[in-house]
């Protein structure tokens, strides 16, 4: 790049929204009983999730390096296991390599825990507070509450439950997408075709909350095992962006500690570097209580009430201007 | 060989694709936030003009092409080439009748195009955005007609058919704007 341009990227209007909307947040956690918390940024382990990359730095000579939390999700739980009852947090968070139109590497994140909840229960929260934040800004329609399974059937027509490689590869390909470089991984062909295909077809101004993934792609949720294996995880949409991710928390940690090795093995032959496990948070699970969590991207919120598609336009200042 | 990394992806960026070199005009990084990250791309193929939609996995890296944009100058046609020479080492190189395409009725010599080079071979040649043509043949001129409304068609000495005021008489010469194809204005001696 050449040249220094110093001036802020969101205009004071943008900065003024955002305070507002976490005025709002805070006011709403306030009334429900919420206690907000603050854990740290720098952790001793980083994220095991094989596509999401901590950045790596040192806070001393002669000590191991530590990592940038990808999200507080950890820390949080080790609060929660200590009998922290519900909590929430407004923290930056970094993730490497994520730079577009909805990404910038340093961003942040609204996290929240509420014991005794299930993804149910957490989704009703999550859309009264969305539409506290934006109810004001734009004229939102009804939610709608689709499973992941519905949500595909309604949008492009395949089950995603039990769809194959192969017919994922045929649908793509007959929608026009060319895609290099993907192996025959199904989650990476179902997830090619979610963001490219069913996201995009998903009504406008409507939060739209998917639950019940496919089992593969749990990450930290509960597996059920109905007829299929289903995670109780959901994922809200507004407007053609993933604005919030949530769980019925997994408290097992033996289960945990398998997703983390399976995790590390999938990074491995991805070329990604190894991880440390945290080993912390494995020894808080069995005293967790059972209880459902989600992150909602802030900034994402702010650019939904802005109406803006950049995430430049709700950031005061950028990595890359 | 030098490649790009999709994290490198900005429009500009010269890659290849299925053996020709391709140019990326947008680039769009697409990410769930747990899942697999993709870089969806609009390129546009420098040989043929075409602009194709491609996914690219994040992480993964494109060769690079090499290609160059370079101000040279037309010098003459010898039936099978169009010559055109790099002013400052006098390097002269054919652009063949694919590369010109289109934009060959403005080629008149002496004149600085912009040559783009893929491995030191002209693959396409853009005028600059005025030139100055000689009105070869048109419909002789009206005197005093300076309204320029109306207007009628004028053959220049490159081949190109320009739209003309009245007035313009053949043998004059007129300055046209390649972009739109549309007369600017006469030149005077």
């Amino acid at each position: 790049m050449t040249g220094h341009n110093d001036q802020p990227v969101a205009s004071l209007a943008s900065l003024q929204l955002r305070a507002r909307i976490k005025k709002r947040i805070r006011a709403f956690f306030d009334a429900h009983g919420v206690l907000e918390v603050e854990t740290p940024i720098l952790a001793k382990a980083g994220v095991t999730d094989p596509h999401i990359d901590s950045m790596q730095t040192h806070w001393s000579d002669n000590r191991d390096p530590v990592y940038l939390q990808t999200s507080p999700e950890y820390a949080m739980k080790r609060l929660l296991a200590a009998d922290s009852g519900p909590i929430y947090q407004i923290s930056r968070v970094f993730r490497y390599a994520e730079r577009g139109r909805q990404h910038h590497p340093e961003f942040t994140m609204l996290e929240w825990y509420q014991p005794g909840y299930d993804h149910h229960r957490l989704m009703l929260e999550v859309d009264e507070l969305v539409r506290k934040c934006l109810g004001e800004h734009l004229d939102l329609a009804q939610s709608c509450f689709w499973s992941y399974r519905q949500t595909w059937q309604d949008t492009v027509g395949l089950d995603p439950l039990v769809v194959d490689v192969d017919a994922l590869k045929a649908y793509a390909k007959q929608q026009g997408i060319e895609v290099s470089g993907l192996e025959d991984e199904r989650d990476s062909w179902l997830q090619l075709i979610m963001s490219h295909c069913v996201e995009p077809a998903l009504p406008d101004n409507t939060p739209v909350f998917v639950y019940d993934f496919p089992a593969s792609q749990a990450a930290l949720a509960r597996i059920r095992h109905d007829t299929l294996p289903l995670a109780e995880r959901f994922e809200l949409y507004i407007n053609g962006m993933e604005l919030a991710n949530g769980f019925h928390e997994l408290t097992d940690a033996r289960e945990q500690r398998q997703r983390f090795a399976a995790d590390l093995a999938k990074r491995k032959q991805l070329g990604k570097p190894e991880v440390p496990l945290d080993e912390s948070l494995l020894a808080a699970l069995p005293e967790m209580p059972a209880c459902a969590g989600v992150a909602v991207g802030l900034d994402r919120l702010v650019m939904i009430a802005a109406g803006v598609k950049q995430i430049d336009e709700v950031l005061s200042f950028v990595i890359d201007a | 060989m030098a490649s790009y990394s999709t994290n490198e992806f900005k429009s500009g960026l010269k890659i290849m694709m299925d053996g020709d070199p391709c140019s990326i005009v947008e680039n769009e990084f697409v990410k769930p936030g747990k899942g697999q990250a993709f870089n969806r791309v609009k390129i546009r193929n420098l040989k043929t003009g075409r602009v194709l939609e491609k996914t690219f996995k994040s992480g993964d890296s494109v060769e690079a092409a090499d290609v160059m944009d370079t101000e040279m100058q037309y010098l003459y046609n010898d039936g099978d080439g169009w010559y055109f020479m790099d002013p400052t080492s006098f390097e002269q190189l054919a652009a063949d009748e694919k590369a010109l395409g289109e934009n060959r009725k403005w080629l008149k010599e002496q004149d600085m195009w912009t040559v783009t080079l893929w491995n030191g071979v002209p693959i396409a040649a853009s005028p600059p955005n005025h030139v100055v043509l000689t009105v070869a043949e048109t419909d002789p001129g009206v005197r005093g007609d300076t309204s320029g409304g109306g207007g009628k068609p004028a053959t220049c000495d490159t081949g190109a058919v320009v739209r003309v005021p009245l007035f313009i008489d053949q043998g004059e010469t007129i300055k046209v704007d390649t972009r739109t194809g549309e007369y600017v204005g006469r030149v005077k001696d």
